[in-house]
C-alpha cells in the first residue's frame, strides 16, 4: 500500500473561548489518487480540517504527516502550501490583486518563477478553465460564478499535488457547477471537497466521510 | 453597483498617454514649490500653468468643478476665520470683529496655491488609474509597503462599501428608519462596529489565502511601463516651467526691490 499523502494522528483541536473542541484524538488519512468528499452538518468541523492541513490553524496535541513529512512549525507549512492547493469558501478572501491576470500569477511568483513564465502558466491556467480573455478584468467586478472559478484559477497555477476545496459550490447556479464538475473530473491529482450538495459530490467524488470529533466515517 | 469610482482616470488626451512616472514626479516638485510659494506672481503662473494641464487633460469640465467646490468648500472656512483673527491693519469692521488687510491678503494666497495644487493634481494624477498609480510608485522605487498600502486600500475600499451596503440592507428591511433617538444612535454604533469586525475578519482571511499561495512578505509586479520621447519633452518642459515659477518667487521680488 502507497504512503499516504495526509495523515493525522490523535489530532486535539479546540478553538479559543469554546466550551468543547472540534476534534479530540481525531486520526484521518488521504491516499494518493483519492477523491474524497467530506460531509456533515454545519459546525463540525470540516473547514477546521482543511485549515489544520493548511497550517493556518495549529492543533493543541497529534501530530500531522503531509507527503510523508512530519509538520509542526510555520517553516514546514510554508513548504506545504506549495504543494497543497487551497479554494476558500468565499472567492472575496482569495483574490485580492486587481486585475485577474496578476491575481492567477501571484502563486507562481511566490513559487520563484520568473514574471515571462508565471504569465504563461497563469494564462494556460486560466484557458484550460475557460477563462480565456478574463486577463485584465478586475477582480472584484466580476460576477459570484467568475470569482469562483478565478480563485480556482490561482489555486491551479501553483499546480498543486493535492487540491482542498471548501464547500465549492455555494452560490453557483446550476451551468457553472456543471463546468466546475467538469473541471474536477479532468484533475488528474487528489482532492477532497467539503460540501453539503450531494448531488455535485456524486459526479466528482467516489467516496464520502462524515466528519466527526473522533474521526472520518464513510458516508 | 459600486459607487466608488475614478472619473477622470479614463481618457485619450495627451495628459492620459504620458508615462504616469513622469506625471507623478512633476505634480509632486509643482506641489511642493507651489505650497512654500509666498507671492502673488508665482502662485497666480502657477495657478495659470494647472488650468493649461486640465485644458490638456480634456477632462469633463463637470465633476471637476464639482470636486473644486468640494476642496473650495474647506477652504471657505478659512475665509471666514483667518482675516477676523489675523493680526494687521482692519479694512472692515463688525461690531467688536474686525478683518485685516494681511489676512485677506493671506487668505487669498492660500486659496490660490490650493487650488493650483489640486487642479495640476486632477490634471496629472488622477489621470492615473489607483491601480497604476500604485506600480508606478513602486516603479519610482518607493517604499514598497506604502506601495502596496496605497493598493490594498485601494482594493478593500470596495469591499468595506460592499460590506456596508449589505449591513445597510439589512437594517432597512427590517424596517429601520433614522430619528433623533437613541435607538438610532446605536443602531449606527453596532453598523460602524459590526463594519470593523468583518472588515478585522475579511482581512485575517485574505492574510491566509495570500499564505497559502505561498506568500512571503514580497509583491512582484508585472507592469512594465515604457518611456518614450513625448515623455522626456513632458519632463523637459515641465522643468523649464518649474523654474520659471521659481524664478518668480525668489528672484524677481529681489529684482524689484532693487529697482
Amino acid at each position: 500500500m502507497s504512503e499516504p499523502l495526509i495523515e493525522l494522528q490523535n489530532i486535539t483541536f479546540a478553538y479559543p473561548g469554546a466550551p468543547c473542541p472540534v476534534f479530540q484524538d481525531f486520526n484521518f488519512q488521504l491516499l494518493p489518487g483519492k477523491h474524497i468528499g467530506l460531509v456533515g452538518p454545519n459546525g463540525c468541523g470540516k473547514t477546521t480540517l482543511l485549515h489544520l492541513i493548511m497550517g493556518l490553524l495549529r492543533p493543541q496535541a497529534g501530530k500531522i504527516v503531509i507527503f510523508g513529512q512530519e509538520v509542526s512549525k510555520e517553516k514546514d507549512f510554508v513548504a506545504v502550501r506549495q504543494k497543497v492547493g487551497l479554494l476558500f469558501q468565499n472567492a472575496d478572501d482569495q483574490l485580492f490583486c486587481p486585475t485577474v491576470l496578476e491575481d492567477v500569477a501571484f502563486g507562481p511568483l511566490n513559487q520563484g518563477k520568473p514574471p515571462a513564465e508565471a504569465i504563461r502558466i497563469a494564462r494556460e491556467t486560466m484557458e484550460r478553465l475557460g477563462l480565456h480573455g478574463f486577463e485584465e478584468r478586475v477582480t472584484y467586478k466580476l460576477s459570484g460564478g467568475e470569482k469562483k472559478l478565478v480563485s480556482l484559477a490561482t489555486v491551479l497555477a501553483m499546480q498543486p499535488q493535492l487540491l482542498l476545496l471548501d464547500e465549492p459550490t455555494s452560490g453557483l447556479d446550476e451551468q457553472t457547477k456543471h463546468r466546475l464538475m467538469h473541471i474536477l473530473q479532468d484533475l488528474d491529482i487528489a482532492y477532497m471537497i467539503v460540501s453539503h450538495e450531494r448531488d455535485f459530490l456524486n459526479h466528482t467524488v467516489k467516496e464520502c466521510c462524515h466528519v466527526h470529533a473522533t474521526c472520518c466515517t464513510s458516508a | 453597483m459600486s459607487t466608488i469610482g475614478e472619473p477622470f482616470s479614463e481618457g485619450a488626451s495627451l495628459a492620459h498617454r504620458l508615462d504616469p512616472r513622469g506625471k507623478v514626479v512633476v505634480a509632486a516638485l509643482f506641489a511642493v514649490l507651489m505650497a512654500v510659494a509666498q507671492t502673488y506672481a508665482a502662485t497666480l503662473a502657477g495657478l495659470a500653468v494647472a488650468l493649461i494641464c486640465l485644458a490638456l487633460a480634456r477632462l469633463p469640465l463637470k465633476k471637476v468643478v464639482v470636486r473644486l467646490l468640494l476642496v473650495n468648500s474647506f477652504i471657505f472656512f478659512l475665509w471666514v476665520v483667518l482675516p477676523l483673527t489675523y493680526p494687521g491693519e482692519a479694512v472692515w469692521r463688525f461690531g467688536p470683529l474686525a478683518a485685516t488687510r494681511e489676512g485677506l491678503i493671506y487668505t487669498g494666497l492660500i486659496t490660490l496655491k490650493s487650488n493650483a495644487i489640486i487642479i495640476a493634481l486632477i490634471a496629472l494624477v488622477a489621470t492615473v488609474p489607483v491601480v497604476t498609480l500604485g506600480q508606478a510608485l513602486h516603479n519610482l522605487r518607493l517604499p514598497d509597503k506604502l506601495c502596496h498600502l496605497l493598493l490594498f486600500t485601494y482594493r478593500y475600499l470596495y469591499v468595506f462599501e460592499q460590506e456596508y451596503h449589505r449591513l445597510v440592507q439589512a437594517i432597512k428591511i427590517r424596517g429601520f428608519q433614522p430619528r433623533t433617538n437613541l435607538h438610532t444612535y446605536r443602531t449606527y454604533a453596532y453598523l460602524v462596529a459590526m463594519l470593523l469586525v468583518r472588515s478585522y475578519d475579511r482581512a485575517d482571511r485574505v492574510f491566509q489565502a495570500m499564505l497559502c499561495r505561498g506568500f512571503h512578505g514580497v509583491f512582484y509586479s508585472l507592469r512594465t511601463f515604457s518611456w518614450q520621447g513625448r515623455d522626456g519633452v513632458f519632463v523637459v518642459a515641465s522643468m523649464l516651467v518649474l523654474m520659471t515659477l521659481g524664478y518668480l518667487e525668489w528672484r524677481l521680488p529681489s529684482l524689484l526691490v532693487r529697482i
